[in-house]
């Protein structure tokens, strides 16, 4: 039995930049490998878990997708011991004075991110915001432990040790997307105990942040006949107040706009509706910026969804969700698959 | 031949003890005005070492440590207690409260960063907007403090109030030859005075000051000096460590400190020009004990020893420092090696402090 809690911050604990997700696969693969019945990883490392359906051959397939993957930093150059950095996803440089890190080197080393002091910056910085290529990682090393350990191309975790806020709150970095990790687990593990037709592929995808080379290529290998992402949305907070947020802890967003397939957006809702699970409907009137994006346009076009948990400080160390929102996302996903009957598809329409 | 086992109970040094009661001091909340917490963790270690003890109107802590020879030097020690932190000023209904600074918190510091609101130590954190909703020019320009909050969850109006004192969230490590934590400024000057009181030479009469208010002016440094009107003071601080690189390559000539070689001795700073008889004394007491220290170069910054030694009469002082990197931050990062030089030097100093040190002649100046 997974307790979602303690999961979370396992996951999110460990690394998995964009390129680089084998620990966090790891641990994935891990924990899947009791509630599937099939398990792969695929040729760029997304990994694949099949939970078979009761339908008759040959089954229809839905694709939950949660990229696994992290933002996070890359060493370029070192400079008498101390590192120069560049960003693996995006990173707003701001957050990144007084940062603790992880150094992927030989061997794993802690860190701090060190702004220097105006007076080593070009003449007339004052109290600017510093530039990334301008900030150092400080292992707290020798110049001389530094250069067997680390070389260029290293990668960079952040190291935040996630925290309990109130009101079944949690903050921490890389929340942005493993909480989907978490929820597409406690949806599997649900499965074991629901009737359902569908084939449900869940996929924990690589290199969202980058390129959505996970989504791409998952969703041309499994080839199914839905794809839904589930991935992180964001919450009104400090810093967001107006229409592009949605309350936390109020429960999960349904995606609607080009991206996503009206009907599937239909049936979320009813199940939605009928469970009185907590939504609220994020329009999104280009692109939604996760996996679907990819997905939906992979071989001769796939009908999408995107479920949205929403969460403060995207793309911060300090990334802060509603555990509540996450456990009713893993719901509803289970209750939208025991609803697929064999032949739903069929029945996707475009009603002009 | 006997061999005679050196016992080492009455020398200070610094091990996995002082190391842990650091660690103890630096996780500790103490924000100027407010040092309560870190205070009682001092009084607890040092109550079974003191002739006297007292907590002044200021909170200050005055610790005594009589000589035990005839016409000692009056020497006072003064450490500061208190850190750099923030202050909630308002709160709303949701659990989102806004914040002032207390001390010279750097701005671009605190955003994304974890704290600990009050005297329990109520979690929570400073976010930002996220990046995806920022314009390339957003992220040239400094977040205003006006537009930061910390958020402590949801349904959490009850859980801290206006008023209420908030540091860096964390936790201290030691890292190879490093110590990385937060308040390194100046716990361990802290722990450096403990371990000296513990260790009071026979030679001098400690005046051992814990002191409170350093980050907003030395206030608390300016009371106990009146107070304990010593001969002469010894600061024990922490100085930054800009031994980076520049950005272009070039030289870097405003180091003000490097880590790893030792401690460092002030000669002048914005508040106080140090006395040249106790810079010149420590210089050659770690030349003939074979103990590194640095000059700190002269420039900006102060000490509790800008209010002492301008207190009553004129009180000579020196400052020696730990120097550590990312001062004023969420973590800070300091060499064993410089600390335990520091107490090094300080310790074998005091044996050796004499009354004609501060007598004029001409021949010193």
């Amino acid at each position: 039995m997974i307790e979602l809690s303690p999961y979370l911050k396992k996951l999110i604990s460990l690394p998995g930049l964009s390129g680089f997700e084998a620990p966090v696969h790891d641990l994935i693969r891990e924990t899947w490998f009791p509630i599937v019945d099939e398990l792969v990883t695929s040729p760029l490392g997304s990994l694949h878990g099949l939970k078979r359906g009761t339908g008759s051959e040959p089954r229809p397939r839905l694709l939950l997708a949660a990229h696994m993957d992290a933002i996070g930093l890359m060493v370029t150059t070192i400079a008498n011991g101390f590192l120069r950095i560049t960003e693996v996803g995006g990173v707003d440089p701001r957050i990144l004075p007084g940062q603790p890190v992880i150094v992927h080197g030989k061997k794993d080393l802690p860190g701090v991110i060190i702004q220097p002091p105006s007076t080593l910056l070009p003449p007339g910085h004052g109290e600017k915001p510093v530039e990334m290529r301008y900030l150092f990682v400080d292992t707290g090393l020798t110049e001389k432990e530094v250069g067997e350990f680390v070389h260029p191309g290293d990668q960079v975790s952040f190291a935040q040790v996630p925290v309990d806020l109130s009101g079944d709150c949690m903050a921490g970095h890389t929340m942005d997307d493993r909480v989907a990790v978490a929820a597409l687990t406690l949806c599997l593990q649900d499965l074991q105990h629901v009737q359902h037709a569908w084939d449900v592929w869940g996929v924990a995808t690589v290199q969202e942040e980058e390129t959505f080379g996970g989504a791409w290529t998952s969703a041309f290998s499994i080839q199914p006949q839905i794809a839904v992402a589930i991935d992180v949305t964001f919450a009104k907070g400090p810093g967001l107040s107006n229409h592009r947020g949605y309350p936390l802890g109020k429960g999960l967003t349904l995606d609607m706009g080009p991206n996503i397939h009206p009907a599937l957006f239909k049936r979320f809702k009813e199940v939605a509706e009928k469970l009185d699970i907590p939504f609220h409907v994020e329009p999104n009137p280009t692109h939604t910026g996760t996996d679907t994006f990819a997905m939906q346009v992979t071989a001769e076009g796939i009908p999408s969804m995107v479920i949205g948990i929403p969460l403060r400080y995207m793309h911060t160390p300090v990334e802060t969700v509603c555990l509540k929102d996450i456990s009713r996302t893993g719901h509803l996903l289970t209750e939208f698959i025991a609803t697929l009957e064999p032949d739903f598809i069929s029945k996707i329409t475009w009603d002009d | 031949m006997t061999i005679i086992k050196e016992t080492q109970t009455n020398k200070p040094a610094i091990g996995r003890s002082q190391i842990a009661l650091l660690e103890k001091l630096s996780n500790a909340s103490g924000v100027s005005g407010d040092e309560g917490e870190v205070r009682a963790i001092i009084l607890e270690e040092i109550k079974s070492h003191v002739d006297e003890t007292k907590i002044d109107a200021l909170g200050n802590l005055l610790v005594l440590r009589k000589a035990r020879m005839d016409n000692p030097l009056r020497v006072m020690l003064a450490a500061h207690m208190d850190e750099v932190g923030l202050m909630i000023v308002a709160g709303d209904d949701g659990g989102i409260f806004e914040f002032e600074r207390v001390g010279s918190v750097d701005i671009r510091q605190l955003v994304g960063k974890q704290v600990l609101v009050g005297k329990n130590h109520i979690p929570g954190v400073i976010g930002a907007r996220p990046i995806h909703l920022l314009e390339e020019e957003d992220m040239k320009k400094t977040i205003p403090i006006d537009n930061l909050r910390i958020d402590l969850g949801l349904n959490s109006s009850d859980k801290a109030k206006p008023g209420d004192r908030v540091v860096f969230g964390t936790r201290f490590s030691q890292v190879g030859p490093s110590l990385f934590g937060k308040a390194l400024d100046n716990r361990m000057g802290v722990t450096t005075l403990i371990e000296l009181v513990k260790h009071a030479p026979a030679n001098i009469e400690m005046l051992a000051v814990f002191t409170v208010q350093e980050e907003i002016g030395g206030r608390g440094a300016r009371v106990s000096a009146y107070g304990y009107n010593p001969d002469l003071a010894i600061v024990l601080d922490t100085t930054p460590a800009n031994d980076l690189p520049t950005w272009d390559d070039t030289e870097n000539a405003h180091y003000n400190t490097v880590l790893g070689k030792g401690p460092a001795i002030y000669i002048a700073d914005k508040g106080t020009i140090y006395d040249r008889r106790l810079i010149n004394f420590f210089a050659e007491i770690g030349i003939s004990n074979k103990i590194p220290y640095q000059i700190r170069q002269p420039g900006g910054g102060g000490t509790d020893a800008g209010q002492i030694h301008r207190q009553r009469s004129g009180i000579p002082s020196v400052a020696i420092s730990v120097p550590h990197r990312n001062t004023h931050s969420a973590i800070s990062i300091a060499r064993l090696a410089d600390w335990k030089n520091t107490l090094g030097l300080v310790y074998n100093g005091l044996l050796k402090l004499e009354p004609a040190l501060l007598k004029h002649t001409d021949s010193q100046y």
